[in-house]
């Protein structure tokens, strides 16, 4: 320790408004950054850049398909990886708790919320593309993000169910209600809000991947709109990359309209969450 | 007929118990599928090249009419961005852990730590539009000879993304430290600065570096904002002014253009898959153990 020395109460003082701008730096430059590109792209912003195809020309083009592909690709990703990610949480917390599978279940679920999401993009090639001959479509898209967001579903709903009081469970079986019926009425009502609001943060972070979506070959211009499970489709994130990847500058302000549709989308669904826990908050835990 | 209903309940019961349990081997078999997949691809890799033409070259033309196979120019590109976000990453995201887990008032805390959370939300798709539209024609004015694709933009912009990862685990490391800890060193006439450095830090370090090591393994495998502003060449360089390549965008080099199946250049993107697995799950599990010694001590 510094023997004999006062602590330096000015040393102190400088160090604490140090560390408070080194958390709000990051902070400061994403507002910046994202101030840059609404400033660049709320110009391009409108009716018809929502409900137009991409085009050659920038000042034509639009999101349509991109939107209408997200929009499908994010609800088909969420039908697939709900019903498994929320069964999956039920069989770990309420039934095989101390398990081998369920310690075999756990070990995975750890290691592949640490895979890479292009990683994802090799697996969903391999096996959903070619292997299953769902080619380059949509359905292959959300089966692929399905895999991504599931150990995030999984992980919310599990914290979801933990914070049901044991002596509601024990309650249920006293009653003479078997385990399942237990779960059903009495662990799943209560942990429902909680798993919701999990839920569709995970799904959200589909919403923005692009790069697994590029290794399955998802369209980067399509003149068209999915027109079922087997189509081709293009993404909100797919189309940005596209456009910034491109040397004119009017692009580039496409990208930038197209960043704040993504942002917003982001936005609303965060927001929605958000409301769902603070209202159930308020109800189960008066 | 009680007894009959107990039955066929049970029988109920234990049907349901298998169907959820069928969900939760999804799992098992995802991580099964990835190793199964890296395995035959890249064993029918190396029956075309050599091992030692993919460790020993030092240049990657894959698909080039004089292919060269050497793996170094993409492991220096994800190495040399990685870095440059973990330099950005870590002095921010440990003096911020420092301020919300010692300083903060309560109520700066409840506003900040959601807040900061937020960088981590944001799209990486996002982060690579920043990094080549506004990061890199700023930092041209600035750095004499920055290529227009460069190391340097995506590597800062990476370490803001990677911020919060380092700040949240680390905060929890340094909440973890007993308060008995600072009261001892109080006692002994330690100010908070002594504390801190002398005290809290060291005690915490295996929980700092666990959260370091995850945000390297985050880095390496990070792939739309080096994909869009770090060039698409590799090459063996610590240059961080010049185009290099990474593996992740390599990878998307290949997703864009259509190698035909079974095609040499189709498992290219598996050998380099594999190798960006096995990095990053190294990084995973070292961040683990740490993370359990942590817990332990």
């Amino acid at each position: 320790m510094n023997r004999g020395r006062p602590p330096n109460r000015v040393l102190e003082r400088g160090f604490v408004w140090l560390c408070f701008f080194a958390t709000l730096l990051p902070i400061v430059v994403l507002a910046l950054l994202l101030g840059d590109v609404v400033i660049t792209g709320v110009g391009r912003l409108s009716w018809d850049f929502l409900t137009s195809f991409p085009s050659r020309n920038p000042d034509e083009a639009g999101i349509y398909p991109a939107v209408i592909g997200s929009v499908l690709l994010v609800a088909l990703t969420g039908a697939f990886a709900l019903p498994v990610g929320i069964a999956t949480a039920i069989y770990l917390e309420e039934y095989g708790k101390r398990g081998r599978i369920a310690n075999l279940v756990e070990i995975n679920i750890a290691n592949l919320a640490g895979v890479p999401s292009i990683i994802y993009g090799l697996l969903g090639l391999e096996v959903f593309v070619r292997f299953l001959g769902l080619g380059r479509s949509l359905l292959a898209g959300a089966l692929t993000l399905g895999l991504l967001v599931l150990p995030i579903v999984i992980m919310a709903s599990r914290e979801a169910l933990r914070t049901v009081p044991l002596e509601m469970r024990e309650a249920g079986l006293a009653l003479g209600a078997t385990q399942w019926r237990t779960v059903r009425s009495v662990v799943l009502p209560m942990a429902l809000p909680g798993i919701l609001t999990g839920s569709i943060l995970s799904v959200s972070r589909a919403i923005g991947e692009a790069a697994p979506l590029v290794m399955l070959g998802a369209a980067t211009a399509m003149n068209f709109v999915p027109d079922g499970l087997l189509s081709p489709f293009t993404a909100l994130p797919i189309q940005i990359f596209n456009w910034t990847s491109r040397p004119q500058a009017g692009f580039a302000v496409d990208a930038a309209a197209g960043i704040i549709v993504l942002m917003l989308t982001l936005l609303v669904l965060n927001g929605a969450a958000i409301w769902l826990r603070h209202r159930i908050q308020r109800r189960i835990f008066r | 007929m009680p007894r009959k209903r107990l039955v066929g309940s049970a029988a109920r019961e234990r049907s349901i118990e298998r169907a959820l349990l069928g969900c939760a081997s999804v799992s098992i078999v995802t991580t099964f599928a990835i190793l199964v997949i890296f395995a035959v691809e890249t064993f029918a890799f190396f029956t075309e090249v050599p091992l030692a033409k993919f460790l020993f070259d030092t240049e990657w033309t894959p698909l080039f009419a004089d292919a060269h196979f050497g793996i170094w120019p993409l492991v220096a590109g994800t190495l040399l961005t990685s870095a440059l976000a973990i330099a950005v990453a870590v002095p921010f995201g440990l003096l911020s852990a420092i301020y919300l887990g010692e300083f903060a008032p309560p109520r700066v805390r409840r506003i900040l730590k959601p807040t900061l959370e937020l960088l981590a939300g944001v799209p990486t798709i996002v982060y690579g539009y920043f990094a080549l539209v506004v990061l890199t024609p700023m930092l041209q004015k600035v750095i004499p000879g920055l290529a227009g694709l460069n190391a340097l933009s995506p590597g800062i912009v990476m370490g803001v993304m990677i911020v919060p990862m380092i700040t949240s685990l680390s905060e929890d490391a340094i909440q973890a430290v007993p308060q008995s800890l600072r009261e001892g060193a109080y006692a002994l006439g330690a100010g908070r600065l002594a504390t801190i450095f002398r005290v809290v830090l060291p005690t915490a370090l295996s929980g700092i570096a666990a959260s370091v090591v995850l945000a390297v393994s985050r880095a390496i495998g990070e792939t739309m904002i080096v994909a869009i502003a770090a060039g698409q060449e590799p090459r063996l360089t610590a240059d961080p002014r010049v185009p290099i390549e990474t593996m992740t965008t390599f990878m998307v080099q290949i997703g864009l253009g259509d190698a035909p199946t079974g095609s040499l250049g189709y498992r290219t993107l598996f050998v380099v898959g594999a190798s960006l697995f096995v990095m990053t799950f190294t990084a995973n599990l070292f961040s683990h153990r740490l993370a359990r010694r942590f817990r332990e001590r």
